[in-house]
């Protein structure tokens, strides 16, 4: 995978980041029912910086990334994003969801509207711009994941790699200061993967600020500044990816990757 | 036989021409057999594949032989045309078979169409029969011009128009014609189109409110729901009518057509909430999520992104619940309201048309009518459905 993701790992230096929070989860916990899924999170995201969630299925990966943009909520604990404190007030839920873009396994593409009309509707209505301009805007985000002359067409004509690059733009109409990614590679095809990639490779050095669940190792020694490993709803280990990978601290972590890494 | 063959095989360029007996050139295809295309082969197919299918085919085909030529005597051959009163519809020594007796069905269309709208003003309910039909083609054509302002037009417009025409606006010079004096099949499109124009918002936003994470509304949600759909629409209309004058002092009475009307629109609400609330939940989260993710407030995302796809989905069930309404409005009648159904009725017990096939022919006459409109109405949904089946494979 790190073959097809041929970039100067210099363009990606710690040097870039600034020493501004981005995100911050204080002691953060969350219950399903009498089910603990997040335990005790704690983890300070720096403005540029890109982290890499991985762990085993059921390790509360993709629910602490949903939390963060509130499509899950907390029970106990703070989550800070971008200086805004996420509380039940609806007003900061939406002020955050505007910073922050999300792009989702399955890429929930609205199926009844074009292409182009995906990447409009949140500017037009949630932005109010003018739609001449929200579609300038789109086609500028669509030339940049390549699809452009797709604009016209709806998200079930296209394949699944360029349904998540559409996905990608969508967000990026929203110019947010912070991107999640819940697994966008897992329900792709192996050949349409790289090209997802690529994508969220070239946003990453652009500075953008990211989160990334994903089991894309390739993607993780390439792009991430720290690499987090989580299991039964705990951060088990947080590393840069060198260390992360060449000397692993925990068992959990040494076995986990020995069985993704063959 | 060349390379150039429609074989996918990939085969080596031969370099003799080959014997004498190999065919240089492709064969035409030759013409399917007798058995596989043309009538015969439909009938084989359809009609006589298998002995159940034979003896069915069989069965059925004696049973249109047993029901159509008797039923065609009496619509067609044996009917009587015209006429004005009872003499051209019974039986004497020279005319021994009898028909249906359309000269009834003639005599009284005005009555079956009007009620006992006065005379001079039944152009008024003409020009609103007009109107509506303008507004139906206007809103349900996919292709018409300017689908929006037909939206304004359809339900703002046409219901304040309707109100002034019907009712009467003595300011424009239509006198008043009080609603107890209206009937027919007036009165039968009057409740119906209340009733379908109505129920679907009113549904969506219980339905709405049934899943919302909002106690209050989702509770008032489920007890109107519930209880609407747990009594019969003729206690409905039973309420509206003859519970509501006990609780309501006379001066705020409201008509008896309207009492009829509020209670057909809140029962078929209730049911159409259910509809709507099925294509809710057959969308995916991911398409909540989506949208929530991207800053969209709740009424933006159920109207942009929801609904539209909720509303799809359920339109053959909102269609069925339509027909369902449609039918349903002949119960007006329970509460003295002369539907068109009712004024069959009336005019078939009149001693003037007093003739033995009369009875028969105003109910014909009344099936026809309610089939050619829920025929329409599930036509329409058929075409709609294939349209999305389409856009559903792009």
């Amino acid at each position: 995978m790190s073959s097809a993701l041929a970039t100067t790992p210099a363009a990606l230096a710690p040097a870039q980041l600034k020493n501004e929070t981005a995100i911050e989860l204080i002691d953060m916990n969350k219950w399903y029912g009498e089910f603990h899924v997040l335990r005790d999170i704690n983890l300070t995201v720096k403005r540029g910086e890109r982290v890499v969630v991985c762990g085993p299925s059921g390790s509360g990966k993709s629910t602490m990334i949903r939390c963060i943009n509130r499509l899950e909520e907390h029970q106990k604990g703070r989550i800070i994003v971008d200086g805004t404190e996420l509380t039940n007030d609806l007003k900061k839920i939406d002020e955050i969801r505007r910073e922050v873009g999300m792009v989702f396994q399955h890429f929930n593409l609205f199926p009844h509207l074009t292409i182009l009309e995906n990447c409009t509707l949140a500017p037009i209505w949630v932005k109010k711009l003018p739609k001449k301009d929200a579609e300038e805007i789109a086609m500028h985000y669509l030339r940049r994941v390549k699809i452009p002359e797709q604009a016209n067409k709806y998200p079930g004509q296209l394949s699944g790699g360029q349904q998540q690059r559409v996905a990608i733009a969508r967000s990026l109409c929203m110019s947010p200061k912070i991107m999640l990614f819940d697994e966008p590679t897992s329900a792709l095809d192996p050949e349409m993967v790289k090209e997802v990639l690529d994508t969220m490779v070239s946003l990453a050095m652009e500075g953008m600020t990211m989160i990334c669940v994903t089991h894309e190792m390739g993607f993780a020694r390439q792009v991430a500044n720290r690499v987090i490993f989580m299991d039964a709803g705990q951060i088990v280990e947080m590393n840069t990816p060198d260390e992360f990978f060449k000397n692993p601290q925990h068992e959990r972590t040494k076995l986990f990757l020995s069985q993704i890494l063959h | 036989m060349t390379t150039a063959d429609a074989s996918s095989f990939p085969t080596p360029p031969r370099v003799d021409a080959g014997p004498a007996y190999v065919s240089r050139t492709t064969l035409a295809p030759s013409p399917p057999p007798y058995s596989v295309v043309g009538p015969v082969a439909w009938m084989r197919e359809h009609l006589f594949t298998g002995p159940v299918n034979i003896a069915l085919t069989i069965i059925i085909g004696l049973l249109l032989a047993w029901i159509i030529p008797p039923f065609l005597r009496f619509a067609i051959f044996d009917a009587v045309w015209s006429g004005a009163n009872r003499d051209v519809c019974i039986y004497t020594p020279e005319r021994t078979a009898v028909g249906a007796c359309w000269a009834f069905i003639w005599d009284r269309a005005a009555y079956f169409t009007y009620g006992s709208y006065p005379v001079a003003e039944r152009w008024r309910v003409n020009v609103f029969f007009a109107l509506l039909a303008i507004g139906v083609v206007w809103l349900l054509n996919l292709k018409a011009p300017r689908r929006d302002l037909g939206g304004v037009y359809f339900f703002v417009v046409l219901p304040i128009l309707s109100y002034i025409l019907l009712v009467g606006a003595p300011w424009l010079g239509l006198r008043n014609v009080e609603t107890n004096l209206w009937g027919g099949i007036l009165v039968t499109i009057v409740c119906s189109a209340v009733g379908i124009v109505v129920s679907l918002p009113l549904g969506i936003l219980l339905a709405l409110g049934r899943r919302s994470t909002m106690p209050a509304a989702k509770l008032i949600s489920v007890i109107f729901i519930e209880f609407v759909r747990g009594v019969p629409l003729i206690t409905v209309l039973f309420m509206a009518s003859v519970m509501l004058p006990l609780f309501v002092p006379d001066y705020l009475q409201p008509d008896k057509l309207l009492r009829a009307l509020v209670g057909i629109a809140l029962f078929a609400a209730a049911y159409m909430a259910e509809v709507v609330r099925a294509g809710l939940q057959a969308l995916p989260r991911g398409q909540y999520e989506g949208a929530m993710a991207m800053g969209l407030s709740y009424w933006q995302m159920m109207t942009l992104v929801v609904l539209p796809q909720a509303l799809k989905i359920t339109i053959p069930n909102i269609v069925n619940t339509y027909i369902g309404l449609f039918k349903d409005t002949t119960l007006v009648v329970i509460v003295g309201i002369f539907d068109f159904l009712k004024t069959i009725e009336a005019a078939r017990i009149d001693p003037t048309w007093g003739a033995p096939t009369v009875s028969a022919t105003g109910y014909l006459y009344a099936a026809i009518f309610y089939f050619i409109c829920c025929y329409l109405m599930s036509s329409y949904a058929r075409g709609v459905e294939a349209r999305l089946a389409r856009a559903d494979k792009r």
